[in-house]
C-alpha cells in the first residue's frame, strides 16, 4: 500500500497506543464535537490551573487520522501555559490548512509534523482537527468561566 | 432533435460495449485502473447523454414557456419533449411529471405543500395526525418530516429495523392508522441495500386512507418502475445516479393530487393570474416549476432515460444481481467483514455496506483509492441505520451497469490488502 505518506508510522503508533486517553476528573470543561459528516466524535475535559494546561483527558471513536492526532494534542498542550499551547493549535491549524505546501516545525509540533501529509487529502482535514477544535472550545471555555483573559 | 446512437445489445450484454460509452472508466487513479463503486452516491454519464446535452446547449438552447422567437420555441419544445420521456419511462403522463433539483427537493416540496394546506384540505395536518416513514430513510426522506411535523404539531412515527436488515412488520397495523396522513417509505435503500415490500406497505396505506410516497433515487436508476403498477401517490427520483446530470430531480404525482395540493415554491410559471391583492396558480406541473427550470438538465435527463432503455433495465437489473451474488459471497469468505444489510440477493439492490474488523470506514476507504477503488464511507446520511447496528459508519460499494466481475475480485483483494495493512 503505498499512501504511507499520509499513514505515517508515528500516525499509527498513536493510533494504536493514544496517549492520555480515557475520561479522568477533575477538569473545569468537558465538551463534546462530532464530524457530521463522518459521524466521528470525541468527549474531551480540560483542567486549567494556575496559567496551565493542567489535563487534557478524552474518550472518542473514529478513524486513525482522527484518534492519533487528538493523542498527538494531549502530548503537546498538557503542561504548557494556556498562551503557547493555543499558538502550538495555530500551528497545527495552520499546517492543516497547507494543503502539503508548509514544512513543519518539528520544535513547536514535534509528533504533530507527522499529519503534513494529511493536509493534502482536504477530506481528512477535519478528521485531524477534530481534537483540536475541541479542546481549543473546552480551554477557551474555561479561560473565560476562570473570567481570565490570558490565563 | 439530435441523433444519438444507443448501444446494441440483441446479442447480450456486452459489459465492454457499455463501459466504451464512459470515457472516465479508462482513467486510472494513483497509477490504477479506476474501479468505481460509488453508483449509489452518484453515476457517471455516457457519452450519449454528453453529447445530447451539449447539442441542445449549442443549437436550441434558451428560456422555455416565455418567447415567440424560435429558439424560444425550440428550447420548449426540447423541455416538454423530456418530460414526456421521462413520463413513459416510469408509466405516466407527462403532466404529472415536476422536474425539481433532486429527491431532497421534491420530498421537500410535497411537505412543504402539505403543510401549505388549509384545514378541511385532504393534505392538511395538525395535532393527532401522523406521519410514518421507517427507520432506513436517508435523511431526504427523514428530516423534511420531521420539521412538517415540528410546524404542524402532527407525530412522526417509524417502521423499525429488524436484525436482518429489513423492516420489522410486526407493528405495522398500529404504526400506520386512520390517524396516518402519510407513509413515505425508501424502494431501495442506500445504505443497506434492501428492497422493501412496496406492496404490502401501499396496501396497508390505502387501507387507511394515507398517501403514500416512495423514494425511489436508488430504484429507478437499476430497474423498471411502473407507478401505475406500484399503486402510490407520489414517487421521487434524482437524475445523478441514474446516468443523468447533477441539478435535475423528478416529482411524479397522480394528477387529481398535484391539481389539488397547494404550491411550494411562488414565482414565475408558476401562476394563472396575478394582481396586487393575491393570484391564482398554473394546473400541476407547472405550479411546482416556480422560475426557471432546469432546461439543459433535463434534456439530459430524457437522455439518460433513453440509454437506460436501449441497454434494457431487465438486462442491467441481472447483471447488477450477479455482481452483487458475487460481492456477497466474496465477503462471506473473508475473514473479519461483517456485511451490515440483507446478506443474500433475495429483494436487494447493488448497495452493500459492510464493516471490517478493527478498521475504520474512513481508512478504508483511503486505503482503497491507493488501489483506485472508489466507495463511499460514511453514515451515507441515514445515521439512524448505523445507530441501529452499533456502528459509527460503514464502507459502501454500490455496482451500475457498467462495472465487471473482475472489478468486484479487485475489491475484494483490496479488501484482504487493507487488512494486511492495518493488522500488520
Amino acid at each position: 500500500m503505498s499512501n504511507e505518506s499520509m499513514y505515517q508510522e508515528i500516525i499509527l503508533d498513536h493510533y494504536r497506543n493514544p496517549h492520555h486517553k480515557g475520561l479522568r476528573d477533575p477538569y473545569d470543561v468537558e465538551v463534546h464535537h462530532v464530524n457530521p459528516t463522518c459521524g466521528d466524535e470525541v468527549t474531551l475535559r480540560v483542567r486549567i490551573a494556575g496559567g496551565l494546561v493542567s489535563d487534557v483527558s478524552y474518550d472518542g471513536q473514529g478513524c486513525s487520522i482522527s484518534q492519533a492526532s487528538t493523542s498527538v494534542m494531549s502530548d503537546l498542550v498538557i503542561g504548557k501555559a494556556v498562551d503557547e499551547a493555543l499558538r502550538t493549535s495555530e500551528a497545527f491549524l495552520e499546517l492543516m490548512q497547507s494543503r502539503g505546501q508548509l514544512e513543519p516545525d518539528e520544535d513547536v509540533l514535534e509528533d504533530g509534523i507527522a499529519f503534513a501529509g494529511v493536509s493534502r487529502y482536504p477530506a481528512r482535514v477535519k478528521c485531524a482537527l477534530l481534537g483540536w477544535m475541541a479542546w481549543k472550545d473546552a480551554t477557551t471555555q474555561a479561560v473565560a468561566a476562570s473570567g481570565g483573559g490570558s490565563a | 432533435m439530435t441523433a444519438v446512437v444507443l448501444p446494441d445489445l440483441a446479442a447480450g450484454y456486452d459489459v465492454d460495449a457499455v463501459r466504451s460509452d464512459f470515457a472516465v472508466l479508462s482513467r486510472q487513479v494513483h497509477g490504477r485502473p479506476l474501479v468505481y463503486l460509488d453508483n449509489a452516491s452518484s453515476s457517471h454519464k455516457p457519452r450519449q447523454v454528453l453529447d445530447a446535452e451539449r447539442a441542445f446547449v449549442e443549437q436550441h438552447y434558451s428560456n422555455v414557456h416565455r418567447g415567440v422567437h424560435t429558439l424560444s420555441q425550440e428550447a420548449t419544445d426540447c423541455y416538454e419533449s423530456a418530460r414526456a420521456t421521462v413520463a413513459a419511462f416510469l408509466g405516466a403522463q407527462p403532466d404529472e411529471v415536476v422536474f425539481t433539483k433532486n429527491v431532497t427537493e421534491c420530498i421537500n416540496l410535497v411537505a412543504y405543500s402539505f403543510g401549505n394546506a388549509a384545514p378541511g384540505s385532504p393534505f392538511h395536518l395538525g395535532p393527532g395526525d401522523e406521519v410514518c416513514i421507517t427507520e432506513m430513510e436517508h435523511h431526504s426522506n427523514l428530516v423534511p418530516w420531521q420539521m412538517l411535523c415540528q410546524r404542524t404539531g402532527a407525530t412522526l412515527r417509524w417502521i423499525p429495523l429488524g436484525d436482518d436488515g429489513r423492516l420489522d412488520l410486526t407493528d405495522l397495523d398500529a404504526l400506520v392508522n386512520e390517524r396516518t396522513k402519510v407513509l413515505a417509505f425508501v424502494h431501495v435503500s442506500n445504505i443497506l441495500g434492501t428492497a422493501n415490500p412496496v406492496e404490502a406497505l401501499v396496501h396497508r396505506a390505502r387501507t387507511v386512507g394515507a398517501f403514500t410516497l416512495l423514494d425511489g433515487a436508488q430504484s429507478a436508476p437499476h430497474q423498471r418502475v411502473d407507478v401505475t403498477d406500484l399503486g402510490v401517490d407520489f414517487y421521487v427520483l434524482t437524475g445523478h445516479k441514474m446516468l443523468g446530470p447533477s441539478g435535475v430531480g423528478v416529482l411524479w404525482g397522480r394528477k387529481d393530487l398535484l391539481d389539488a395540493m397547494p404550491p411550494f415554491l411562488g414565482g414565475g410559471s408558476m401562476i394563472e393570474t396575478v394582481q396586487m391583492s393575491g393570484s391564482t396558480y398554473a394546473p400541476a406541473p407547472d405550479r411546482f416549476e416556480a422560475g426557471t427550470p432546469v432546461i439543459s438538465q433535463a434534456v439530459a435527463l430524457a437522455a439518460a432515460c433513453d440509454y437506460l432503455q436501449a441497454v434494457g433495465l431487465e438486462r442491467i437489473a441481472a447483471h447488477e444481481h450477479a455482481l452483487t451474488a458475487q460481492l456477497l459471497d466474496g465477503l462471506r469468505r473473508l475473514d473479519g467483514v461483517r456485511v451490515i444489510g440483507p446478506e443474500t440477493t433475495e429483494m436487494r439492490g447493488a448497495a452493500v455496506s459492510f464493516a471490517l474488523d478493527g478498521i475504520h470506514p474512513h481508512d478504508v476507504g483511503q486505503s482503497l483509492d491507493e488501489l483506485g477503488i472508489a466507495v463511499r464511507v460514511g453514515h451515507h446520511c441515514a445515521a439512524p441505520v448505523c445507530r441501529r447496528y452499533g456502528v459509527a459508519a460503514t464502507t459502501r460499494a454500490s455496482s451500475y451497469l457498467y462495472n465487471t466481475a473482475a472489478e468486484i475480485d479487485a475489491l475484494l483483494e483490496g479488501i484482504v490488502t487493507v487488512q494486511d495493512f492495518w493488522r500488520r
